[in-house]
């Protein structure tokens, strides 16, 4: 049998084509190896390799027949615990919704299955998505597959973690602030944050509905391009899905970017508390853009600075309304109480986290009467500046690059203690989410401080999902890296 | 900017969160920290800037008023802390005349 963990989905998939390999013994294989590495990085919350073994002999059977679903047919995957799957338990990484079973599939999970793709299991994250290590789980933290004393960012750390360790091909995560970006970063993979609208929200667990997008995490650009192709595009099940039809990713995606004007955010430039590794390494990738044929050009976001102040009113205003139906009437636990009041405030307290409840707090906060003008309602305003700064910065660009985290991995437990130190990881994801565009993070190699992976942000306009994928495949194909033994974590 | 303690109690109770003592201190001053960062925004000049709620501007998105399949009660009901006679079932709410 050809090898199969550390290959690309593609390379898989075409693989299975002609035959070399079934798709239950490569699914079987990513099993095997997620056993293994599972107690070291702790990814998964919940397995079920006997339901991904049952799908993979119905993609077998279909090749046989020539019905493929799909490109990716066959190819395991694997979705953070925050999208809903029918009668496999989903916690969203709260104890609050510990033993339910959803009754329907997500969108995405929905289509995923139905292009032919096993499902793995499901995956650890940070409670309800918030928060950037994944050390705000119900459930213990994943650990970063580089170095298992660090984290593997968050929030869909476990998605990131598991794909990093070759335990799956390909995984679903998703985004608030840059919840799938920054995990990929600091995992040496890619990550993608597509423009707002573009995948259904249907079925994934809410937390701040206006920026909350889901996004693959894979090996390669051309891997993440091929699994968004399967789930994106309007679902009427979510009013705030695009009504257009999606253009197929892969196509030209390897035309290269000769003459492609690519600008280079000003305010970033030596921004406060980005690692000299992690700087070092981004400037290369921008000289390697540049030899590529693209030019660059300096762009200025002067709104940037107020980004991370109006996304933390923003997001945890949402997530207050939002997590307001977590009150241990029809889901999930229940604390006891004498009287209704009682019983839902002892079940909020005890079934929450921390951070869960600090977000609350302060959403709570921020919308309460005499305080909504001041903050939520000028959050909303300045992300109006952030949104008018991308669009003049558009005008003379067709992609923004810069770093996608400050810095590489982070020590379990070294910013725990401070929440506004964490929220900072987000400071160059945070933008992209607030004006709604298309992003993608590709790794650009190991840091010269700590040997940890960085990488560069590509930041496209809304729906220009294929500008930023041609950019980004031609980025990982000249670097070479995703290719070399360098990019395998000794685990 | 500072948060009193009689706010955290408010909003403590607005959120129906029953916050022990201690977490109510230390949410005090891990509030005031964050409320302080996010102060930036105050220095902005913002009167003439429209606000975005949202980054797609789609409204009033409408559907045929079609009859389609829901949840199965009994399968929605399965997951209820307490169920009873199809109805999720919770403690008193009305005080006894």
């Amino acid at each position: 049998m050809p090898e199969v963990l550390w290959r690309s989905a593609l390379e898989l998939s075409d693989a299975l084509v002609r035959g070399e390999v079934s798709s239950v013994e490569v699914t079987q294989e990513f099993i095997e190896r997620s056993e293994h590495v599972d107690g070291s990085i702790h990814a998964y919350l919940y397995a079920t390799p006997e339901k991904a073994l049952e799908q993979a002999g119905g993609s077998d059977a279909r090749r046989k027949d020539g019905k493929l679903l799909s490109r990716l047919d066959g190819i395991p995957v694997a979705y953070k615990d925050i999208f809903t799957t029918m009668g496999v338990p989903t916690t969203a990484g709260s104890r609050i919704l510990e033993g339910w079973t959803p009754p329907y599939d997500a969108t995405v999970v929905a289509r995923c299955e139905a292009a032919g793709m096993p499902t793995l299991g499901k995956l650890n994250m940070d409670e309800f998505a918030m928060g950037s290590s994944t050390e705000n789980s119900g459930f213990g933290p994943s650990k970063n597959p580089w170095d298992l004393t660090r984290v593997p960012g968050g929030s869909s750390g476990g998605s990131t973690a598991l794909v990093g360790a070759a335990g799956a091909p390909l995984a679903w995560g998703t985004e608030t602030g840059g919840s799938v970006r920054q995990p990929a970063s600091l995992c040496g993979l890619v990550g993608v944050k597509p423009t707002y609208g573009l995948v259904s929200r249907y079925g994934m667990i809410a937390f701040a509905s206006s920026l909350d997008q889901a996004g693959p995490v894979a090996r390669t650009v051309a891997d993440a391009a091929a699994l968004l192709q399967v789930a994106a595009g309007h679902d009427p099940r979510d009013s705030t899905s695009i009504p257009e039809p999606v253009p197929d990713y892969l196509e030209g995606i390897d035309s290269g970017i000769d003459g492609m004007r690519i600008g280079i955010v000003k305010e970033f430039h030596r921004a406060e508390g980005t690692q000299p590794g992690v700087e070092a390494r981004v400037e290369e990738a921008y000289q390697r853009l540049e030899k590529l044929g693209a030019s660059l050009e300096e762009v200025s976001l002067p709104s940037f600075d107020y980004g991370i102040s109006a996304y933390y009113l923003i997001a945890p205003a949402e997530a207050s309304s939002n997590l307001a139906r977590y009150d241990g009437v029809r889901y999930g636990m229940r604390a006891e109480g004498d009287d209704i009041v009682r019983m839902m405030s002892r079940t909020r307290d005890e079934g929450f986290g921390d951070e869960v409840k600090r977000r609350i707090m302060l959403g709570t906060y921020a919308l309460s009467a005499g305080y909504y003008e001041a903050y939520y309602g000028k959050a909303q305003k300045v992300r109006t500046l952030i949104t008018r700064d991308f669009e003049r910065a558009y005008e003379s660009v067709d992609l923004i690059a810069c770093p996608t985290s400050p810095t590489t991995a982070f020590e379990l437990g070294e910013r725990v203690a401070d929440p506004l130190a964490m929220y900072l990881s987000d400071i160059f994801t945070v933008p992209a989410n607030l004006a709604g565009n298309a992003a993608i993070s590709v790794p650009c190699g190991l840091s010269p401080d700590d040997g940890l992976p960085v990488g560069l942000q590509l930041i496209a306009k809304s729906l220009d999902e294929k500008t930023m994928f041609r950019a980004a495949h031609a980025f990982e194909r000249d670097l070479g890296w995703i290719d070399s033994p360098e990019s395998r974590p000794g685990l | 900017m500072g948060i009193d303690r009689q706010a955290v109690d408010h909003v403590a109770r607005l959120a129906r969160l029953d916050l022990s003592e201690d977490e109510r201190t230390r949410m005090q001053e891990e509030l005031a920290q964050i409320l302080t960062h996010a102060e930036k925004v105050q220095e902005l000049h913002l009167d003439d800037v429209v606000p975005t709620s949202h980054s797609v501007p789609l409204r009033n998105v409408m559907r045929p008023d079609e009859v389609s399949p829901s949840l199965d009660p009994q399968d929605v009901l399965a997951n209820a802390p307490a169920a009873e006679d199809g109805r999720f079932k919770v403690p008193r709410i009305i005080e006894d005349a």
